[in-house]
């Protein structure tokens, strides 16, 4: 046996719920593990996971290459543009897409509504994203989210909020940034606050300075045990995406040069006008991200003046990367 | 000797295998490097491949997007070793469909000579861990992960089974092609990438 350094397994030895054991053919099978549930979010790595909004629109993300797709009620800038309380998507979509594509289906539920995290696990869908594009049902806590058998992936800002989640069972994480706007800043400053706390835990370790990792710990307010854990694999402990604000195939190259293992991208292909192209060429730079001449022919697929107009950060009356941190 | 292993990275958990196979070769104590691949030139380079898990239809796009397929096509066919790992086995399948969907008609390779289905378990909340045995690799309660996994439905008859699980082969080899239906590169053994890399060095001492 040798260690993966890769799927951290710490602090999730725990029979909780959502652990299922069962007797197939006098073998015993474990579903909702940790290695099943962290190991799902493994094999999206490299890959966009889509917003979508109906099954046409699944179904031309599964066409050009996306390794899952998100169903929303609707698109993060239509959210801000209608206000109002935004909530999980209708079931009957969720199942119509579920029922068209190959590929693995996502929905998102509201931060701390524990119930329609249910009613999306008995969906079928195969990951639930609480996420903060939908208003938040809880103001003080998370899902906690060792009770399910369904995978769970959580935005975060930074470090501590990475850490919190992936304590509370998220199995995945992917930055915030600031959904629904088509503007990568957000997303960018994240993974780098990300990185930089990342980078002076692992410093700490290394250095065996116990006493500032426990001070550390408590600055995070998680657990020093998985403080510890994260500083010796030089990681997070689960996968994590890029997200909330991506809006071309330079956009996805440049947050995958930044250590993400993928992106999410929410409104910016289906609010554009070239929305099959784009999809496609945001999959061939998120994968040739490390080739400039393959990025460079992706981003001749498509046109400046037909993606989705942006959003000034500095005008913006919600922000909803602000929901959720605690 | 030094032989090189390629993992096919054009989605998927391509670090897995790359660790997994760096520590096979320690434990072989042979000489070795083990790189990503993605273009057709890096794939003339190598003396194996690994295709990883992930999501089939976006591997057989990617890969067909600067014909790197068709290369590695090519060499399979002229007898370049290979694992395959869930959806890595998927793409070298000669058959494929979904359970939901049906014919799927998406790029595969086509060289192991097996009818898969996708997803045969269901979705993921059917996803699961199990112990199994692997008796031509010596390994017993292997902890073996099935993430939406496929099931092999069908083999030919050059097709050796190596594996089982709940009567279904779920492990196959056919000469130096080596698919499995789980994913080795996470339960922490490395038994499947030594063996790759024993196919390996035979192919590079031809």
């Amino acid at each position: 046996m040798f260690t993966l350094d890769l799927i951290s397994l710490t602090l999730s030895q725990r029979e909780a719920p959502g652990l299922r054991i069962e007797i197939i053919e006098g073998l015993q099978t474990r579903r909702g593990s940790t290695l099943v549930k962290r190991g799902f979010a493994h094999m999206l790595k490299h890959g966009v996971v889509m917003d979508v909004t109906n099954v046409e629109q699944a179904q031309i993300a599964e066409d050009a290459g996306a390794v899952g797709v998100m169903v929303l009620d609707k698109l993060p800038y239509d959210v801000r543009k209608a206000g109002g309380v935004a909530r999980t998507a209708s079931l009957k979509v969720i199942e119509e897409v579920l029922d068209h594509v190959t590929i693995p289906v996502m929905a998102k539920c509201r931060i701390g509504h524990t119930w329609e995290a249910k009613v999306l696990e008995e969906s079928g869908v195969d990951m639930i994203d609480e996420s903060e594009v939908l208003t938040p049902a809880d103001e003080e806590r998370h899902i906690w989210k060792w009770d399910f058998t369904t995978p769970f992936v959580c935005g975060a800002r930074d470090l501590g909020e990475a850490l919190r989640r992936i304590e509370e069972g998220a199995s995945m994480i992917r930055t915030k940034g600031e959904p629904g706007t088509g503007n990568v800043a957000e997303a960018v400053k994240h993974m780098r606050i990300l990185n930089n706390e990342l980078r002076k835990i692992v410093v700490l370790y290394e250095e065996g300075d116990e006493q500032e990792l426990v001070r550390a710990a408590r600055d995070l307010r998680v657990s020093y045990e998985l403080v510890l854990e994260t500083a010796r694999i030089r990681r997070l402990p689960v996968v994590n995406f890029a997200a909330g604000g991506i809006a071309t195939p330079a956009d996805a190259a440049l947050m995958m040069s930044l250590g993400c293992d993928g992106v999410f991208v929410g409104s910016g292909i289906f609010k554009s006008s070239d929305p099959r192209a784009r999809a496609e060429a945001i999959v061939i730079a998120t994968t040739y991200w490390d080739k400039p001449d393959i990025v460079a022919e992706a981003q001749k697929m498509v046109d400046e003046t037909k993606a989705m107009s942006g959003l000034d950060l500095k005008t913006l009356e919600l922000r909803m990367q602000e929901r959720g941190t605690g | 000797m030094e032989v090189k292993v390629g993992i096919a990275s054009f989605q998927g958990d391509v670090e897995e295998h790359l660790a997994a196979t760096r520590e096979a070769l320690k434990k072989l104590g042979v000489k070795g490097l083990v790189a990503t691949v993605k273009l057709p030139e890096e794939i003339e380079s190598v003396d194996a491949v690994i295709i990883p898990g992930g999501e089939s239809t976006v591997m057989g796009r990617l890969s067909s997007y600067k014909k790197s397929l068709d290369v590695l096509k090519r060499r399979i066919d002229e007898g370049l070793p290979v694992l395959g790992t869930c959806a890595g086995l998927i793409l070298l399948a000669k058959r494929v469909y979904d359970r939901i969907v049906g014919e799927t008609g998406q790029p595969v390779l086509g060289v192991l000579n097996i009818l898969v289905e996708r997803n045969t378990y269901g979705r993921q909340r059917d996803s699961f861990e199990a112990q199994i045995d692997v008796p031509p690799l010596g390994l017993n309660n292997f902890r073996a992960v099935f993430i939406r996994a496929p099931g092999i439905l069908e083999t030919e008859s050059d097709v050796e089974i190596l594996a089982y699980f709940a009567k279904r082969p779920v492990a196959v080899r056919q000469e130096s092609i080596l698919g499995t239906t789980f994913h080795p590169e996470l339960s922490g053994s490395t038994a499947f990438h030594e063996e790759l890399v024993r196919l390996a060095m035979g192919y590079r001492s031809r």
